[in-house]
């Protein structure tokens, strides 16, 4: 079977900044495929040039084997998106925004399709309102209401959990599983969270600086014997020196006088803890966060702006 | 296409604003008439001041004719105004709100958005020329009752008869009507650039103010380029107003208003075909 997605050296440019560089990946029907980087990595150029608002140019994208700039309008029937935030008009009601959007990409949608997808994304009984009373979550969902109501075999959903709190984050998330799962959708979700991803993604995509850093199933991209641990600690103003003059001091990625974070196999956490208590310093706590972080710390090789992602 | 343009439609007249440029033309026209109403005859016998030495003009002078007449010639300015409110802001407005690229998400060609567009914002405008006909020709006609037509120029006064009035008026209502076309096509292409919607709107105004006073200024250096300025031509419904009507300059006009819609528009697709969305 052909893949659904598959984008070779894609290249755009903005005047002398290059934000995407020679982007190759393929995406497999079924999948919910991870699309990462920090904030200006180059994704959201990426997916508009996968839609074709924006103009690459170098590379190709076919979709279901066709070159997408050849069969465009063809094409985005199979497509469903949501580009950043989902835009409306706020003077109509969440049924208008519905129906103009679903007639465009399928003139012969029913409203029975329509009441389908609003029941499925949890907005029925919703619909009348206007689309500006919505809260930010009920506008990420009338988005993937949108996206779905013609029934497209993939779905381009760019940053779906922005500004959402942390329930409407859960929702979101759960219902983008819940597509793939129930409803046999191929998706591609963008995101700059490490950890919202991980949770979503059977497959990933890493970018950095416009680049493609690595790509692959979400199993075999993760090092099980690198993680982050994170040590909690009594005040202790010489830690820093004390860290810097120990081989500790090569696995630190962050200190304050109360934390450490160290990225390392998660089997030498007793030695750490007894170098700790050995050197006078009460241990709090000590635990492992995302192990992807680590990953994603190694294969961006750039600690400070990681830090700020996560 | 047809969807495309119902769509374009519905969203044009479900939006509240879009009424605002009615009730700004029913309140100028109510002003007009009123004041004329309270004043007109001094303000008649003041613009036939120098006419009244030579002739005897007797009759119903303030008719609603020559109202509607006055209606017309102080709207010039408005009306632009008010079709570049909704042609300017058509592309514009959607890239500033974010729907438009929701929009090209869809398997809708780009081409076809701007025509929808276009035809759009014209039937918009013909919906506003023939809302101001109503308000300005049939509401003076009620008020001030018929009459015959004296219009007065710089260099002549005419006098239309009334029973001869009715398709000239019918003509330079057609006539503004492609007036306002152009204007609204230069407006959607002013809007293919921006991505915010007031933009347009300005800079429609400013091309319109800036060239109107050039078509107007009696001066050599102007007097080469402004036969081919469209600002020349959207004055030309006054021609049917003439006696003879001056059939050729008409149809001048006619063809340059043509040729600059079908410029603006052409230059919009271009342009619009190859933008890049990053709004």
């Amino acid at each position: 079977m052909k893949p659904i997605l598959e984008v070779n050296a894609l290249t755009k440019s903005f005047k002398t900044f290059k934000a995407v560089d020679n982007l190759s990946f393929t995406i497999q029907h079924g999948e919910v495929y991870g699309f990462l980087g920090q904030n200006g990595a180059g994704k959201s150029t990426t997916m508009r040039m996968l839609l074709g608002l924006i103009f690459p140019h170098s590379g190709t994208i076919s979709i279901n084997g066709y070159e997408f700039n050849n069969s465009r309008r063809h094409l985005l029937k199979s497509i469903g998106a949501i580009i950043e935030r989902p835009d409306m008009y706020g003077y109509l009601s969440g049924w208008d925004n519905l129906k103009i959007f679903a007639t465009l990409s399928d003139s012969k949608i029913t409203n029975q399709r329509l009441y389908e997808v609003l029941e499925i994304v949890g907005l029925k009984g919703r619909e009348k309102d206007k689309f500006k009373a919505y809260s930010q979550g009920m506008k990420q969902r009338l988005g993937i209401a949108i996206a779905m109501a013609h029934n497209p075999d993939l779905l381009i959903l760019d940053e779906p959990t922005n500004g959402l709190d942390p329930q409407g984050i859960a929702e979101i998330r759960a219902l983008i599983v819940s597509l793939s799962r129930d409803h046999g959708k191929t998706i591609l979700v963008s995101s700059h969270l490490l950890h919202e991803v991980e949770q979503m993604a059977t497959s990933m995509l890493i970018i950095h600086k416009g680049k493609k850093v690595s790509d692959g199933r979400l199993g075999d991209l993760m090092n099980p014997d690198e993680t982050l641990i994170e040590v909690n600690i009594t005040p202790n103003n010489n830690l820093a020196r004390m860290l810097s003059s120990s081989v500790w001091g090569q696995l630190t990625v962050s200190q304050t006088e109360e934390q450490i974070v160290m990225k390392m196999n998660p089997k030498i956490v007793p030695e750490l803890n007894r170098w700790l208590v050995e050197n006078r310093t009460d241990v709090l706590s000590i635990s492992s966060r995302h192990s992807f972080e680590a990953y994603f710390l190694n294969i961006t090789n750039d600690t400070t702006t990681a830090n700020r992602a996560i | 296409m047809i969807q495309l343009l119902r769509i374009e439609l519905y969203k044009i007249f479900r939006r509240p604003r879009t009424y605002i440029s009615f009730g700004i033309v029913t309140a100028i026209t109510f002003v007009i008439q009123l004041a004329m109403l309270s004043d007109g005859n001094s303000f008649v016998n003041f613009a036939l001041q120098g006419v009244n030495e030579q002739f005897d003009i007797r009759g119903n002078i303030l008719n609603g004719y020559l109202i509607t007449y006055i209606i017309l010639q102080s709207l010039l300015i408005h009306i632009p105004l008010l079709v570049a409110l909704v042609a300017g802001d058509s592309l514009a407005g959607e890239a500033n709100s974010g729907t438009l690229r929701l929009l090209l998400t869809k398997p809708i060609s780009r081409l076809k958005l701007v025509m929808a567009k276009f035809i759009s914002s014209f039937i918009y405008t013909v919906l506003l020329i023939m809302w101001l006909a109503g308000v300005a020709l049939v509401l003076s006609l009620v008020l001030f009752g018929k009459g015959d037509m004296i219009n007065l120029k710089s260099d002549a006064f005419v006098m239309i008869l009334q029973d001869d009035i009715m398709w000239r008026y019918g003509a330079a209502f057609l006539f503004a009507v492609l007036a306002m076309t152009t204007i609204a096509a230069l407006s959607i292409l002013l809007s293919a650039f921006a991505d915010n919607a007031i933009g347009p709107v300005i800079s429609t105004m400013g091309v319109v103010v800036v060239l109107t006073i050039m078509s107007n200024l009696e001066l050599p250096i102007f007097n080469v380029i402004k036969p081919y300025l469209f600002t020349t031509h959207i004055i030309g419904w006054k021609g049917f107003f003439d006696d003879p009507v001056p059939y050729a300059a008409i149809t001048r006009s006619v063809i340059i208003l043509v040729v600059y819609t079908v410029a603006f528009l052409g230059t919009t697709v271009l342009y619009f075909n190859k933008k890049d969305i990053k709004s």
